[in-house]
């Protein structure tokens, strides 16, 4: 049953087959068992788990049951979350009682869902392995010496090793597709503004966007459905018409122009990486699809671009960590500057601290044009190879990664070779596309390989349906790692 | 010796009159109890987001149209990054490089006449909240209700010649504020508050001396005294051959000085830049125009209409036009009183606020209607009552006796104008005083007062004076002239 699909288990839950309290239980207790050697969940609550599944149980007998009412779901420990504790992987939280829940946990609630814990994750979503958690690195599944990635790292660990069914994630410059590509299993980025960042701990302001992380392309649809959906209360969600995420999934790829960036396929991606990716293209040219290469000339600016960004909002987004209101405080302190800088010292990890003065720097007074304004300048450039190149294919298709998962510590030492990580996915951000990842093979060591997709703005549902048609042509998503069969 | 010219500038830092916060749904009302009325939003808890408030643009808007500045169609708010506790974001919500408004002018009245002072622009912005010092010992509070109360920041061009003119430009800025229905006014609560800069240079001089910011001047007494004294520090320090430093400065109301706050060295950089979190404002045009539908007739334009279709003088004209609610209530008085405008001018720059005054009440606690006050004139221009009795009715409807026709008829104050009563008064007084009539009649004309005096009294007040004039006088006869 841990294998199931979300749609499986809905009309499990629908027919009386199981209970929610029961399928919780299950859950749970694979979380008790190997919570321990991946560090996936930070916290748990099982009473709380318990009582809303009991809730759904009721839902589910009154007849008034939602599409995924009293299904489990693990969340990403960046989503404020009332009465749960709510860390973001920082010490800074360690004992942050969120006193409200973000946007997509109501949703989640609304839809009856169950709340299976907080998941791990890189401090305030700043890394990609998940080492930079201050509640300790998280295990990839398929080889406990390696790191999921990150920042998502628990929550893609979580649903590898199935201890949950499904998770949310968040993505700044890759985090829901980088660790689910590390992982072996399906996430989606969606297009900026379609869910909204209310109550998510923000990381950088106009790149960060939460999203389903998932067995399937189908299942990510399923949650996509619940999550997305304008809020008042972020000025940057968007007003749209309500869709269902589903509607496309079982659309035929004849026809389909899927576009390769040449900037994709170069110097640093790892040959079984390309490998596999060329194995998967092969399998959507037999759906039907014919590929054309295209080119994103900018894509190369991607990393230093983000590099300038992103910190620069994450410094001013972390000033609120200050000490005087909640969260972490130094217990000695000679006055107001050194509680501050106590404060923030002793509370924030090396990475955080790493990308704050990074910030402070190009928003320094003598520094500002020739970072922040000339890197928003070439940010635009990035957006327009994207608008050129939908001229010429409807989705665009590389690898999600350069190279498989990498052993812990391997790159802990080298912030530069861990920034490269995400080279493939940080474009898509700074343009604000929707953009997957999906199983595509695996390594020698058998480690996982992502495929990515792009898409158009907007263009979720197309993008689920081109991943759910190759699942279904394809059984990558269905691996899962022997260790967690038990 | 070296004449010297003060050059000041000011920047007012206007509360506006939304009932919730620039970007959160708490309350802006003044006086709860600290951090009742600060929600997630103005906690800065992890996660929360702003939205804009667009009641404050369109107050923004509202004071732009007023000053005949361009609006910006678009315009960005940026974060001012700073530390300090009563800041719970670290940053401040303002604009920096495209305000909402940009330019305008106030046109003021000085010793020597009227002045144009140009104004550089006016941004919205966030408040902070409020440190509470001395509540426990040792420890600082925080109160956050006001934080987040919006602001709009209103900077002049360096046009201000001296205290007085600073002091002229405030109370403009204030009254027309307060006019445009933007901002409350209320000084002691802060709702206004101005900050100087201020430099001196010699006479003819056309570069700017260094200046000094003179920060937070809560009332209109310490703007000036502030100015006065600042400049009497920089020329002195000149004359004695010294600089001034920038810096900025607070004044201390107690000493009647001002001392240094911090100087320009330690002076922070805030590291603007866009608010993620917030979309550049766009405002249309048919949101300009319907805000430009919905102004109020500018003071200044309906002081020049008052004199020219009332035909008061300029000063009265000044006096109704320096709050709304006045001059609202003169047209509507005279349109009760059938047109009597002069005389309900002097009714209400006499009678009216005198009494206001009194009793210690703003105009908008008046007691008294627009339309009672205006068919009190109107009962006195049509001889119902005497002017005298007037301003008893007046004393009575003040006191909430009723209408005005109520209590001339409760309390029998009906102007007599029956010739035949009258003419028996007039017997009956000038046989009464035989002595006093003689003295009349034997040339001491002072005598014709005090006999109308007793045939008033005799009236108790109710004759209809001309009347009772004219008809003594025909029954006295004319007195003989000593030759």
């Amino acid at each position: 049953m841990i294998n199931y699909g979300l749609s499986r288990l809905s009309s499990m839950l629908a027919s009386r087959q199981i209970s929610s309290v029961e399928l919780t239980q299950l859950f749970l207790e694979r979380i008790q068992r190997y919570n321990p050697s991946t560090n996936a969940f930070i916290t748990l609550n099982e009473a709380a788990s318990l009582e809303a599944a009991a809730q759904a149980d009721m839902r589910l007998a009154d007849g008034n049951a939602a599409p995924l009412t009293g299904i489990p779901i693990a969340h990403k420990d960046i989503f404020c979350t009332e009465g749960w504790r709510t860390t973001c992987g920082s010490k800074m939280l360690e004992n942050f009682i969120a006193p409200y829940d973000a946007h997509i946990i109501t949703q989640c609630k609304q839809a009856g869902m169950v709340n299976l814990g907080k998941t791990n994750m890189d401090e305030f979503a700043m890394g990609s392995s998940n080492e930079t958690s201050y509640f300790g690195a998280v295990s990839n599944p398929w080889d406990l010496a390696a790191v999921p990635g990150g920042s998502s790292g628990g929550s893609a660990a979580a649903v590898a090793a199935r201890l949950a069914p499904v998770a949310t994630g968040s993505d700044t410059g890759g985090s829901i597709r980088q660790p689910a590509a590390l992982t072996g299993i399906t996430g989606l980025k969606p297009t900026y503004g379609v869910v909204s960042r209310y109550g998510m701990i923000a990381f950088a302001s106009s790149l960060d966007q939460a999203g389903p992380m998932a067995k399937s392309a189908e299942d990510c649809a399923l949650l996509m459905n619940v999550l997305a959906g304008f809020d008042a209360r972020d000025s940057t969600s968007l007003e749209r018409q309500t869709e269902d995420y589903t509607r496309l999934l079982d659309q035929p790829l004849a026809g389909l122009k899927i576009g390769l960036p040449r900037e994709f396929f170069a110097a640093g991606l790892s040959d079984e990486v390309a490998r596999s990716v060329e194995a998967a293209l092969d399998e959507y040219r037999k759906l039907g699809a014919q590929t054309v290469e295209i080119s994103l000339p900018n894509s190369s600016l991607s990393i230093p671009v983000y590099y300038v960004l992103a910190p620069a909002e994450a410094s001013t987004n972390l000033s609120r960590f200050d000490g005087v209101r909640y969260g972490y405080r130094a217990p000695n302190y000679d006055d107001l500057d050194d509680m501050y800088e106590k404060t923030r010292a002793q509370g924030f990890g090396a990475e955080v601290k790493r990308r704050i003065m990074i910030g402070t720097y190009v928003l320094s007074h003598g520094y500002y044009d020739a970072y922040y304004l000339q890197a928003q300048k070439i940010r635009r450039l990035i957006a327009q190879d994207f608008t050129q190149a939908f001229t010429q294919c409807d989705v665009i298709m590389g690898p999600t990664t350069p190279d498989t998962a990498f052993n812990r510590g391997e790159k802990t030492d080298d912030p530069v070779a861990m920034y490269l990580s995400d080279i493939y996915t940080i474009a898509v951000n700074l343009a604000g596309l929707p953009g997957m990842s999906i199983p595509c093979g695996l390594d020698h060591r058998n480690r996982p390989t992502g495929l990515q997709l792009i898409g158009n703005y907007f263009s979720e549902a197309h993008l689920l349906g081109i991943a759910h048609q190759f699942q279904q042509a394809t059984d990558w998503h269905e691996r899962m790692p022997d260790a967690f069969r038990g | 010796m070296t004449q010297w010219e003060i050059v000041v500038g000011l920047e007012v830092h206007a509360q506006l009159s939304t009932q919730t916060k620039i970007f959160s749904g708490a309350s802006t009302a003044f006086g709860a109890d600290p951090n009742t009325q600060a929600c997630a939003v103005d906690l800065a808890l992890p996660g929360v987001l702003p939205v804009l408030n667009r009641g404050a643009v369109e107050r923004a808007i509202r004071l732009g149209l007023a000053i005949g500045a361009p609006i910006n169609r678009r315009s960005v708010f940026a974060r001012k990054n700073y530390f300090y506790p009563d800041l719970p974001k670290g940053y401040q919500i303002s604009q920096m490089d495209e305000p909402i408004v940009q330019g305008g002018s106030l046109l003021i009245s000085t010793a020597s006449g009227e002045k144009l002072i140009r104004i550089t622009r006016a941004h919205l912005e966030e408040d902070a909240g409020k440190s509470l010092h001395g509540e426990a010992p040792g420890l600082t509070g925080i109160d956050l209700n006001r934080a987040g109360v919006p602001l709009l920041e209103i900077v002049s061009e360096p046009d201000l010649r001296s205290a007085a003119e600073a002091v002229a430009y405030a109370r403009t800025l204030h009254n027309l504020v307060m006019w445009l229905d933007i901002c409350d006014g209320n000084m002691q609560e802060g709702s206004f508050r101005c900050d100087a800069n201020v430099s001196v240079r010699p006479v003819g001089s056309t570069t700017l001396g260094t200046r000094c910011e003179i920060k937070n001047l809560n009332s209109f007494r310490f703007l000036e005294r502030a100015i006065d004294y600042e400049a009497r520090r920089q020329i002195e320090l000149l004359e004695e051959g010294n600089r001034i430093r920038q810096e900025t400065r607070l004044y201390d109301a107690d000493k009647d000085e001002t001392r240094t706050m911090r100087s320009k060295e330690d002076a922070f950089d805030y590291r603007y830049f866009p608010d993620p979190d917030l979309l550049p404002v766009v405002i249309s045009d048919a949101w300009i125009a319907r805000t430009e539908a919905d102004m109020p007739e500018l003071p200044w334009r309906l002081r020049a209409r008052l004199v020219a279709q009332y035909g008061l003088s300029d000063y009265d004209a000044g006096i109704l036009t320096s709050v709304r609610v006045m001059a609202e209530y003169f047209e509507q008085m005279v349109l009760a009183s059938g047109g009597a405008a002069k005389q309900c001018a002097n009714w209400m720059t006499g009678e009216l606020l005198a009494a206001l005054n009194r009793n210690e009440l703003a105009f908008s606690a008046n007691p008294i209607s627009a339309g009672q006050l205006g068919l009190l004139i109107l009962r006195v221009q049509d001889g119902t009552v005497s002017g005298k009795l007037g301003k008893t009715v007046f004393e009575a409807l003040w006191q909430g006796e009723g209408s005005v026709d109520e209590i001339i008829a409760a309390r029998g104050l009906r102007q007599v104008s029956d010739s035949g009563a009258i003419s028996a008064m007039i017997a009956e007084v000038l046989a009464k005083f035989p002595a006093q009539v003689a003295e009349y009649r034997a040339g001491k004309e002072k005598m014709l007062g005090f006999l109308v005096g007793q045939v008033m009294k005799a009236s108790q007040g109710k004759a209809n004076p001309q009347q009772l004039n004219e008809m003594l006088i025909e029954q006295l006869g004319r007195p003989s002239h000593p030759d």
